[in-house]
C-alpha cells in the first residue's frame, strides 16, 4: 500500500496528462500572440493556409499526426473536409480534454478566424465538404422539417430534441439553441459516433427543413407548459413521485390529525 | 399464534371469541380542542371558514371570467397556454379552498366526541334461517323442479345452448385472414427497390457513401393503400454502409451485401421498437425500449439485452440502373417470436 502513491505517479497516462497541459498552455499563448489574423474569405489565402497548418502542427498534431495522417490517438483527418474542422473546434469539442466515452461539448478553444485557418489547411489535404451556402441554413419549411427530423434523427436525439442515452457512456446531445452551422455540420459530416446523412441521402433543402423545426422549437417553447427537460417518463414519473404524491401524502397526515 | 388454541365459540361468521378476551378500557376522556374552550376562538374559526368558502366562490367566478378575458384565439397555441394555465389553476383553487374549509369544519367546529358503531352479526336468527329453508322447499313443490324431470332437463338444456352463437361472433373478431402468412412475409420482392422514408425515392448504391445510415421503405409501398401502415410497420429496413474490411461476413450470406452496403430489419426482435440508434464507430445498434444491443459488423447479432435473434438481413444486391434492389422477401419472419413461429 505504501508504495502506491509512487506507483500513481507513473502511471502512462500522467505523462500524457502532463503534455496535454503543455500543449493547452503553449497552444494558449500562440492564440494570444496570433489574435489578428486574416480576414474570414470564402477563398484561403496561402497565408490563412499556412497559419491553419502552423495552428494544427501546435494544437492538433499529437494525436491527429503533423500531416493530419492520423496516429494511435486520433484519426487521420485527410479528406474530412473544412466542415468537419468547422464542427468539432467550433463546438469546442476538439481539442479533446481527456479520453471519455465521447468528446463533449465545451467552450470554444480558438477564435473564429483560426478555426477558419485550420479548416482551409485541413481542407486543402483532400477534398471533403466544405461550408454549406448561407441559403441553407435560414428559411425553411419547419413541418416537413419535422417529419424528417422523426425519421431520420428523433431515435437517438429524441423527438423534442432533448438528446438521449447511447450504448456505454455515450449519449446524443441535445439539439437545442445550436448555431444553424453547426447542425448542418453535423449531418453532412457524421461526427464521432453519429452516421453521416450526405447530401444524397437528405438534400440540402431538406438539411434547412429539418434547421427550421430545431429552431421553431428554440424560439417557441413548450405550449404544454412545463416540460421538464422533454425527457418522456423519467422526468415525469419523477415529477409525479415526488410532488403529486407528497401532496396526497401531506393532505392525508393533515385529514387524519386531531384538531387541537 | 399460540392465543389461537384459546378459542372457545364460533359465533356466525368470521368472528371468533376469545376466551382471554381483553377488557374494553373504554375512551381515553374526550380531548377539548381550543375551540370547545374558547367561543372566542371558535367564532374566529367560523369566520376563518366563511372566508374559505367565499374565496372559493370568487375563484369559481374568476376562473368563468377568466375563460372570456384570456380566450382560445384558433392558431395561436400560446393562447391555449395562457387560457388552460389560468382557468385551471382558478378551478383547483377554488376546489381546494372549498374542500379545506369543509374539513377544517369537521375538524374544528363540529363536535368531538368518540363514537362506536357495533357491527350487526353476519349469521341469521332461528327462525330466519327455518323460513329461508321454508321457502326454497315451497319453491320446489310450487314448480315440480325435482319432479317434472323433462321439464328440468330441457330448460337447462336451453341454457347451455344460448351462448353458442357468441362463440361465432367472437370468432369473427380475429383477422379474417391467416395472421400467420401475414406475420411471416413483408411487402419485399425479388427486385423491388429500397426507397428512403418517407419520399419513397429510390437509392443509388453510389449515393451510400460510408458511415450513412439510411431509413428505408420499399419503393412500391405507396401502392398499399389502406394497409399501408401495417406493411411499413413489417417492411422498416435500416441501409447502413459500412468500410468492407469491417464486416464479417458469414459463407451462406456472402452475396446479400454490396461493397460493405448491408440492409437489416428494423423491427426489434424482442417485442417489435423500431431500431435505429447507429453508432458508425462501434457499429453497434440500439434498441431504445429495452436496450438490446446489435453488432452490424457481426450480422446483427445480440451483444446484449433482452432480444432472442439477431435482427434479419434483407438481402439487396443493385439493378442495372445502379439502384439499390431486394434480392428477396426477408428469408425469415421479422420482429418479435409468436405462437407459430418455427426456428
Ligand atoms: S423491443 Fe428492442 S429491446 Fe425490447
Amino acid at each position: 500500500m505504501a508504495t502506491s502513491p509512487r506507483r500513481g505517479r507513473r502511471h502512462p497516462l500522467a505523462s500524457i496528462a502532463l503534455l496535454l497541459v503543455g500543449l493547452f498552455a503553449s497552444g494558449g499563448a500562440y492564440a494570444l500572440f496570433t489574435g489578428a489574423a486574416t480576414a474570414a474569405d470564402n477563398v484561403p489565402s496561402a497565408a490563412q493556409v499556412e497559419n491553419g497548418k502552423a495552428l494544427f502542427a501546435a494544437n492538433c498534431a499529437s494525436c491527429h499526426g503533423l500531416n493530419a495522417e492520423g496516429t494511435k490517438a486520433g484519426p487521420s483527418l485527410v479528406g474530412v473536409g473544412a466542415l468537419a474542422v468547422e464542427f468539432q473546434v467550433g463546438t469546442g469539442r476538439m481539442p479533446m480534454a481527456g479520453s471519455g466515452p465521447q468528446a463533449e461539448k465545451k467552450p470554444v478553444q480558438f477564435a473564429q478566424d483560426e478555426i477558419d485557418a485550420m479548416a482551409a489547411w485541413v481542407a486543402s489535404l483532400a477534398p471533403g465538404p466544405g461550408m454549406p451556402d448561407a441559403e441553407y441554413l435560414s428559411g425553411g419549411d419547419a413541418s416537413n422539417g419535422a417529419e424528417l427530423f422523426r425519421i431520420n434523427c428523433a431515435m437517438c436525439h429524441n423527438v423534442a430534441g432533448a438528446g438521449g442515452a447511447l450504448t456505454e457512456g455515450k449519449f446524443a446531445p441535445n439539439l437545442h439553441n445550436i448555431d444553424p452551422v453547426h447542425i448542418y455540420a453535423a449531418m453532412v459530416t457524421g461526427p464521432q459516433n453519429m452516421p453521416v446523412f450526405s447530401d444524397m441521402n437528405i438534400t440540402p433543402e431538406e438539411k434547412r427543413d429539418i434547421i427550421a423545426y430545431l429552431k421553431f422549437m428554440d424560439e417557441n417553447g413548450s405550449v404544454g407548459g412545463l416540460d421538464l427537460g422533454a425527457l418522456g417518463p423519467v422526468s415525469e414519473g419523477l415529477f409525479v413521485w415526488i410532488f403529486a404524491l407528497g401532496g396526497l401524502v401531506a393532505i392525508t397526515i393533515w385529514l387524519t390529525a386531531k384538531s387541537n | 399464534m399460540a392465543k389461537s388454541d384459546k378459542s372457545v365459540a364460533v359465533r356466525g361468521g368470521s368472528a371468533v371469541e376469545r376466551a382471554d378476551r381483553v377488557e374494553n378500557p373504554g375512551f381515553e376522556p374526550e380531548h377539548k380542542r381550543i375551540h370547545d374552550v374558547n367561543p372566542e376562538k371558535a367564532a374566529g374559526a367560523e369566520r376563518g371558514i366563511s372566508i374559505l368558502f367565499l374565496l372559493s366562490a370568487i375563484l369559481s367566478v374568476t376562473a368563468f371570467a377568466l375563460n372570456f378575458l384570456f380566450p382560445i384565439v384558433p392558431g395561436d397555441l400560446w393562447s391555449v397556454r395562457l387560457n388552460t394555465l389560468l382557468v385551471g389553476v382558478a378551478i383547483a383553487a377554488g376546489l381546494l379552498t372549498l374542500g379545506v374549509g369543509t374539513v377544517h369544519w369537521a375538524k374544528a367546529l363540529m363536535h368531538g366526541h368518540e363514537l362506536v358503531e357495533e357491527r350487526h352479526e353476519t349469521r341469521g336468527d332461528e327462525p330466519t334461517r327455518k323460513r329461508a329453508i321454508e321457502i326454497f322447499q315451497e319453491a320446489n313443490k310450487e314448480s315440480g323442479w325435482t319432479r317434472r324431470r323433462l321439464l328440468r332437463n330441457s330448460l337447462i338444456t336451453a341454457l347451455v345452448a344460448f351462448p353458442i352463437p357468441a362463440i361465432a361472433l367472437f370468432r369473427d373478431l380475429a383477422p379474417a385472414a391467416d395472421p400467420v402468412k401475414a406475420l411471416k412475409h413483408t411487402a419485399w420482392k425479388a427486385g423491388t427497390r429500397l426507397a428512403r422514408d418517407p419520399s419513397g425515392t429510390p437509392i443509388k448504391a453510389s449515393e451510400v457513401t460510408i458511415g450513412s445510415a439510411f431509413h428505408v421503405i420499399p419503393e412500391d409501398l405507396h401502392n398499399y393503400e389502406e394497409t399501408f401502415l401495417n406493411e411499413k410497420a413489417k417492411s422498416a429496413v435500416l441501409l447502413m454502409r459500412l468500410p468492407v474490411e469491417e464486416l464479417n461476413i458469414s459463407e451462406e450470406r456472402k452475396d446479400w451485401s454490396y461493397d460493405g452496403i448491408v440492409a437489416y430489419s428494423k423491427i426489434c426482435t424482442h417485442v417489435g421498437c423500431p431500431v435505429a440508434l447507429y453508432e458508425q464507430q462501434t457499429h453497434h445498434l440500439l434498441c431504445p425500449c429495452h436496450q438490446s444491443q446489435f453488432d452490424v459488423s457481426n450480422e446483427c447479432a445480440v451483444i446484449f439485452g433482452p432480444a432472442a435473434r439477431p435482427l434479419p438481413q434483407l438481402p439487396i444486391t443493385v439493378d442495372a440502373e445502379g439502384y439499390l434492389v431486394a434480392q428477396s422477401d426477408f428469408l425469415e419472419p421479422v420482429g418479435p417470436s409468436f405462437w407459430e413461429r418455427t426456428q
